[in-house]
Formats: C-alpha cells, sequence, structure tokens
C-alpha cells in the first residue's frame, strides 16, 4: 500500500481532523406514501428510509401474540457504488438488513403493538462508508415520524484505525485501506450500546479508545438528528407567540 | 417533597427519549418512566397538569379505544363478519350480528349482500384489548353505512382540533356550510351537503384545520375563509 491515508499534518485525506465527522444532513418527512420517512446526506452517503406500520402481519404466521414483528430491509441501489451492483439482495445486505433491525428494536416499544408488523426500508442511493451507520441513525428519524413510540433516537457511527491512527466516521477509502472499522450505534440520551461490531484488529487500549470516540461522535450525530426534527416539526406545527 | 423542576417550557415540542422531569410526578399518555425520571416516547408538545406529565403526539397512527366512533372501510368479507380497515395497527371485526337485525343465513345469503369490499361504515367500537381485534358495533343511532356524501382523511392526531374546545369549531364549520359532518376518532371525516360544491367547501377548510392544527385563532380564520370562498 504506497497511498497514505494520514497528510502529513495529521489530517486525513478529506481534510478532516481525527475525531471530525463529514457534514451530516437530515430531511424528514420527505416520502408521502410512507407513514414515516427520512433521507440523509452524510458526506457523499446518501440514503433514504421508508417506514411503515404498525400494520397487519403478512403472512400472518409471522405474527407474534405478545409484539411487534420488526422487518428491516438494507438495500443498495445498482448506481450506488461505481461498479453496477446487482440489485438481488447480497449476503452482505441480509446481514446489515438483520444488523440494522437489531440496532433499532432495543429502542422502539414492541409490545405495545402486537400481531403487528413494522417494516424499515433503508435505499443506499449513494455509497461512501458507515452506510449501515447512516442508514440506523436515518432510520431512527423515520420511525420517529411515523409516530412510533421509542425509549429514545437511536445515533450511530464508525471509527476506524488508519495507520496506527483512530479516526471517526469512517468514509468509503479508510474502510478498504484501513487496519480495523468498528461501528456502533446507542442511544444516547440513556448511554445504551444497541450495536457494536469490528471488522480488523485492535489492542485492548485501542478497542477502549474507539468506543469513547464512537460514543463521542453518537452525541454529535445525536444532536443533528435533534435539529432535524425540532426545524421540521416547528414548521409543521407553526406555533405562534 | 423536594422536586427537581420540570425540565419543559409549555407546550414545548419534544422529540423521543426527551428527559422531561425528574421527580415525583405520574406518567401521562405518551410518557415513559424509569424510577423517577420521566421520558418522552414520541415527538410532540409537553405538557404537565395536576402533576401528570403528557405529551400530545405531532405524529402517530389510530389507536383504538372502546367507546370511540369510527368510519371505517370494509377490506375482507369472512362469513359472517366483515374486517374494516380502521386506520389502526389492527384491522376492526364487524360481526354480521352487530350489523343485521335479524341472524345471518349462511345457507341463503351472502355477507357481501349487506356490506361490500370498498363501502364505508361508521360504527363504534365495542371492545378492544390489543390480544384481538377491535370489535365493532352500528346497532346504534346514527351508525351504519354511508349512502351519500363525501369521505376525506386527516392525520389522526388533528381529530380533536377539527372538533374544537367543546365542540366550537366542528359547530361552526355545521352552521357556516350547512353540511352534515361526522368525525371519526380515526381521522375519517364524512361530509353530506346539499351538494358537491358544499363539501368540496369544507374539505377545503378542513385539510386548512389539518396544516394549521397547532396554531391560535384557528376559528375565527377558518369562519373567514368559509364566508369567502363560499360566491
Amino acid at each position: 500500500m504506497d497511498k497514505k491515508l494520514i497528510t502529513e499534518d495529521g489530517r486525513r485525506l478529506d481534510g478532516r481532523r481525527f475525531d471530525e465527522l463529514r457534514p451530516i444532513k437530515f430531511q424528514i418527512g420527505v416520502l408521502k406514501n410512507a407513514d414515516g420517512s427520512a433521507y440523509v446526506e452524510w458526506g457523499r452517503t446518501k440514503i433514504l428510509v421508508g417506514v411503515f406500520g404498525p400494520r397487519e402481519s403478512h403472512p400472518k404466521h409471522l405474527a407474534m401474540p405478545d409484539r411487534c414483528l420488526i422487518r428491516a430491509r438494507y438495500h443498495m441501489a445498482p448506481f450506488s457504488v461505481e461498479e453496477r451492483k446487482s440489485p438481488a439482495p447480497s449476503r452482505r445486505e441480509i446481514e446489515l438488513s438483520k444488523v440494522i433491525r437489531e440496532a433499532l428494536e432495543p429502542a422502539i416499544f414492541v409490545e405495545l403493538f402486537p400481531r403487528t408488523t413494522i417494516d424499515i426500508f433503508a435505499e443506499v442511493l449513494q455509497a461512501d462508508g458507515s452506510t449501515r451507520c447512516a442508514a440506523i441513525s436515518t432510520a431512527a428519524l423515520a420511525l420517529a415520524d411515523a409516530g412510533i413510540p421509542m425509549r429514545d433516537l437511536v445515533s450511530s457511527v464508525a471509527v476506524a484505525k488508519v495507520d496506527g491512527n483512530l479516526v471517526l466516521d469512517v468514509m468509503d477509502i479508510e474502510d478498504k485501506l484501513g487496519d480495523s472499522d468498528m461501528p456502533l450505534a446507542m442511544m444516547p440520551s440513556k448511554n445504551l450500546i444497541t450495536l457494536i461490531q469490528m471488522d480488523g484488529l485492535l489492542t485492548n487500549e485501542e478497542f477502549a479508545k474507539s468506543v469513547e470516540l464512537a460514543k463521542k461522535g453518537c452525541m454529535e450525530v445525536y444532536a443533528k438528528q435533534k435539529e432535524a426534527l425540532d426545524s421540521h416539526f416547528r414548521i409543521a406545527s407553526k406555533e405562534e407567540v | 417533597m423536594f422536586k427537581i423542576p420540570i425540565n419543559f417550557g409549555t407546550r414545548q415540542l419534544v422529540v423521543p427519549g426527551f428527559l422531561l422531569a425528574e421527580g415525583k410526578y405520574e406518567a401521562g399518555p405518551n410518557v415513559y418512566n424509569e424510577g423517577d425520571k420521566f421520558y418522552s416516547t414520541v415527538i410532540g408538545l409537553a405538557e404537565l397538569r395536576n402533576n401528570v406529565v403528557t405529551v400530545i403526539p405531532l405524529r402517530g397512527c389510530y389507536i383504538p379505544s372502546v367507546g370511540d366512533v369510527v368510519i371505517g372501510k370494509v377490506v375482507d368479507v369472512i362469513t359472517t363478519a366483515w374486517m374494516l380497515d380502521i386506520r389502526s395497527p389492527w384491522l376492526g371485526v364487524l360481526f354480521a350480528k352487530e350489523h343485521l337485525s335479524k341472524p345471518l343465513n349462511v345457507m341463503k345469503e351472502d355477507a357481501r349482500d349487506y356490506l361490500d369490499v370498498g363501502e364505508m361504515i361508521i360504527a363504534k367500537i365495542i371492545s378492544f384489548d390489543r390480544t384481538k381485534n377491535p370489535a365493532l358495533t352500528t346497532k346504534e343511532q346514527g351508525l351504519g353505512k354511508i349512502q351519500r356524501g363525501t369521505v376525506i382523511e386527516v392525520d389522526p392526531t388533528r381529530v380533536p382540533r377539527i372538533i374544537g374546545k367543546k365542540g366550537s369549531m366542528i359547530s361552526m364549520l355545521k352552521k357556516d356550510s350547512g353540511c352534515q359532518i361526522y368525525v371519526g376518532q380515526n381521522g375519517r371525516i364524512w361530509i353530506s351537503g346539499k351538494n358537491r360544491e358544499d363539501e368540496a367547501l369544507v374539505a377545503g377548510a378542513i385539510k386548512k384545520i389539518e396544516a394549521e392544527a397547532h396554531t391560535t385563532g384557528l376559528t375565527d380564520r377558518i369562519h373567514e375563509y368559509l364566508i369567502k370562498n363560499r360566491m
């Protein structure tokens, strides 16, 4: 590997500091046909999320008598990456769908809607790393937009080890050429982690530092999520003084 | 008793997970507590009334409640019952004995002869506990199949605003337009007037109420709107 991922003056390839997020812009209520929806531009990553439900379970045998079923579908559009991606669900997408569902499930009051289903569809329009984190953070907003009762929002960000440095909010090239990648999702106001995964190798100290860095990043994402909800619903509710 | 002050202003916009209050309070609708800490579960406007912390939701589906009158749409016909879409997570069930005056003789007649898929029904919820689908009845004054008029849909969270304080908004709408208006708790509204134009006028006014639900002085503005568009 001859290309360096960290420049001499301690910056990353896109000029960010090690603990800096990419510019994140959330939009809420972008799909009229969905019960709740959100869209994110997270650096060059762009994801659209639609939420349906809670609604009657189909097929019926999937319904659970004591809680609602949550289904998540993570899908990358064929044009989302440089080389055409087959639109059929790949092994990776099936795994990410599961991971996203499990990251969001602890936040939802599933016991309030027995025998029903909540469907979450995350469509990656453009991928540039951290798509699972962006999908989880955006899906939390779409769920809130659908009015589904939740314990907290879920915020997510990834930390990587690149040329021996721990960096926040991994982009595609850092993920591919770096030494490790660790996505983390949490309920920020509860300080509870709902997802943690790791690729590559980290020492114990590095791991502890990565978790701290990711938590700090999650709090920043959380602030952006709240800001997006605030500005969308403040306009929608048009409060007069 | 020492109380930590509440953490929000009157009718402040809150998001899920927002810490509303700490101390000896009670959790109202859309609020949950972990010990002494009270959090919001939805996006809405926070309120404190008689020591109860509540959040008025801005978004959400209709949750059935016994005694509510709703407007349902037939989506399925089974041997002795109709399944109604009442815009809740569960389909409503209208049993033949809750709709017909005599028992349905399944050997001779078909439930479809009475109600078919796509028809709209005003019905009352007689039982619901989340373990079974909400059961409906039409055996009361003012309930039954909708024969004429227009049915429009609004967000169920806006229904209280359309009715207004002690029915102020809805009675104004009825008086100004001369239409019969029936608001189902599930956000479906039946309007029946002398002609289509009157119905369209009311539909437009209701859409305006829905869009401006959280503003003040709305009743007066809707009154002006109706007069201006009356022509």
